[in-house]
């Protein structure tokens, strides 16, 4: 076989296992739609707001319930706990120039 | 057609011929624009996904939920609250939800503490999450105690354990009856944690919220899409950090591969004037080199994202997941449904493969149209 012939029928390899991601994530969904669903009832069933990811604080087990104030809620200038804390983001605005810290906040916990 | 075939053929032979002369350089360079690809796939499908499913399974959360705030802070609705909320109009229903956090010092994790609104578990009983219940080694039928904020141990059933599929938003909670959670918490009677409310009709949802503050100005209405944006906010976030800290890596392989496609070595050099001086036309030698760059791209792309992708589902992103996932002693256990975003991976093809084909033909380009003579003495 030329290497012309070997090196299309390898991008053509790629391109099939590329192709069968799309298939094989089609399958997987189908394959989860029974667990979807029943998260779905539980979450309509009991009226939850948020994902049960990060339970180490009150504004990170309900990010979107959260005090207007966090994560700087235990006093004004305190710093955050926990690594989840500081990896959700800042509210929006508070990292313009200029923009107030408490005007950002309230508009990023508003969100 | 025949004929062009035969010629590329020929072309992509010659290619691979002149690659396999630098054959550690090239294998070198394929190796990093695949790994650069895989992680940068392997990023944006794992959040992707992560992004997707807090969208479907939050879907089904109460369209509004009215916190009542007191200096600045999340307190309890008092008893004739939901009746004021009860005039405005388009509100179709509403229901007081009971919720809130108790410190277990075993497992050093927080619980929610809930009240389900529909079936509550009976007095004495409860149910809970997966992950405490692993956690705390429980099983159906057998009994906990918990200490409340008041001293007092209250001892509990476990009736059912929440199932599996459900951990994602479930892992911690623990479902009780509204006795037994005003008994816990010392929770005055008549209140609330706060209201879910549903609306008549859907377009509306942000009319009532702006109705609400006006009538009731302690009141903080949170919209369904607003939890949405949140969670994608969150996970956005992440995926930022995650490609801030790969930018050094994405920034050194731009600098290698916009080295090795737009300066020329002198041996290329050369190799060009002698195939211009066997009779070789300047566009031979920009598909030659137009080969080059498609093929070690695509492949690079290619054999990336197909990696990325069993990394993420098939693997369950081990080598990311510490950073996208985030921590808690109660982690959950979920696996991530995949969701491919056909424009995320055509943003990928576009700044990988792209780039990468275009640098090869520039210099190609200058030096090819150059007298053969000059080319081959430098």
């Amino acid at each position: 076989m030329r290497p012309a012939d070997r090196a299309l029928l390898a991008l053509a390899a790629g391109i099939c296992g590329f192709a069968l991601c799309f298939v094989d994530a089609a399958r997987l969904r189908s394959a989860a739609g029974p667990d979807e669903a029943e998260r779905t009832r539980l979450v309509a069933q009991l009226r939850l707001t948020d994902l049960a990811l990060f339970t180490e604080a009150r504004y990170t087990r309900h990010p979107s319930q959260a005090d207007l104030h966090s994560a700087f809620q235990d006093h004004p200038l305190a710093l955050e706990h926990f690594p989840t804390g500081s990896l959700i983001s800042p509210p929006a605005g508070s990292l313009t120039v200029g923009a107030g810290a408490t005007a950002g906040r309230e508009e990023g916990a508003a969100k | 057609m025949k004929l062009w075939l035969a010629k590329q053929r020929y072309l992509i032979d010659f290619t691979l011929a002149s690659l396999a002369r630098r054959k550690t350089r090239n294998l070198g360079l394929l190796f990093v624009y695949t790994v650069l690809v895989f992680m940068l796939a392997s990023v944006t499908l794992y959040t992707h996904a992560l992004r997707q499913e807090a969208a479907r399974v939050l879907a089904a959360s109460p369209e509004v939920i009215v916190q009542r705030m007191v200096a600045g802070r999340h307190d309890l609705i008092p008893p004739g609250y939901m009746e004021r909320i009860g005039r405005i109009r388009g509100v179709q229903k509403m229901e007081g939800r009971l919720w809130g956090y108790y410190y277990d010092a075993v497992t050093k994790a927080n619980y929610t503490f809930m009240v389900p609104a529909e079936n509550p578990p009976a007095a004495g009983e409860i149910i809970v999450g997966p992950a405490l219940e692993r956690s705390r080694g429980l099983a159906k039928n057998n009994g906990i105690t918990f200490r409340s904020y008041s001293g007092k141990l209250h001892s509990f059933i476990i009736a059912d354990v929440l199932s599996q599929a459900s951990e994602l938003v479930s892992a911690d909670l623990v479902l009780m009856s509204e006795q037994n959670f005003r008994a816990f918490f010392d929770y005055p009677a008549g209140h609330y944690t706060d209201i879910a409310l549903s609306v008549a009709n859907p377009q509306e949802v942000r009319n009532v919220a702006v109705k609400l503050a006006a009538a009731l100005p302690d009141a903080r209405p949170i919209l369904r899409d607003e939890v949405l944006r949140t969670y994608a906010s969150i996970y956005d976030w992440r995926e930022g950090i995650v490609l801030a800290l790969l930018s050094a890596a994405i920034l050194a392989f731009g600098i290698l591969a916009w080295e090795k496609a737009s300066g020329l070595s002198a041996e290329e050099k050369r190799e060009i004037g002698i195939l211009k001086a066997i009779g070789w036309e300047t566009g031979d030698v920009i598909k030659m080199k137009f080969w080059e760059g498609l093929l070690i791209s695509l492949t690079a792309f290619l054999a990336g994202f197909v990696a990325a992708y069993v990394h993420v589902f098939h693997f369950a992103a081990s080598l990311f997941e510490p950073v996208l996932k985030g921590w808690a002693v109660l982690y959950p256990r979920f696996q991530l449904t995949p969701h491919i975003d056909g424009l995320q991976v055509a943003t990928l093809f576009f700044f990988t493969v792209v780039p990468y084909a275009a640098a090869v033909l520039v210099p190609i380009w200058k030096a090819a149209i150059t007298d053969p003579d000059s080319v081959m003495r430098g």
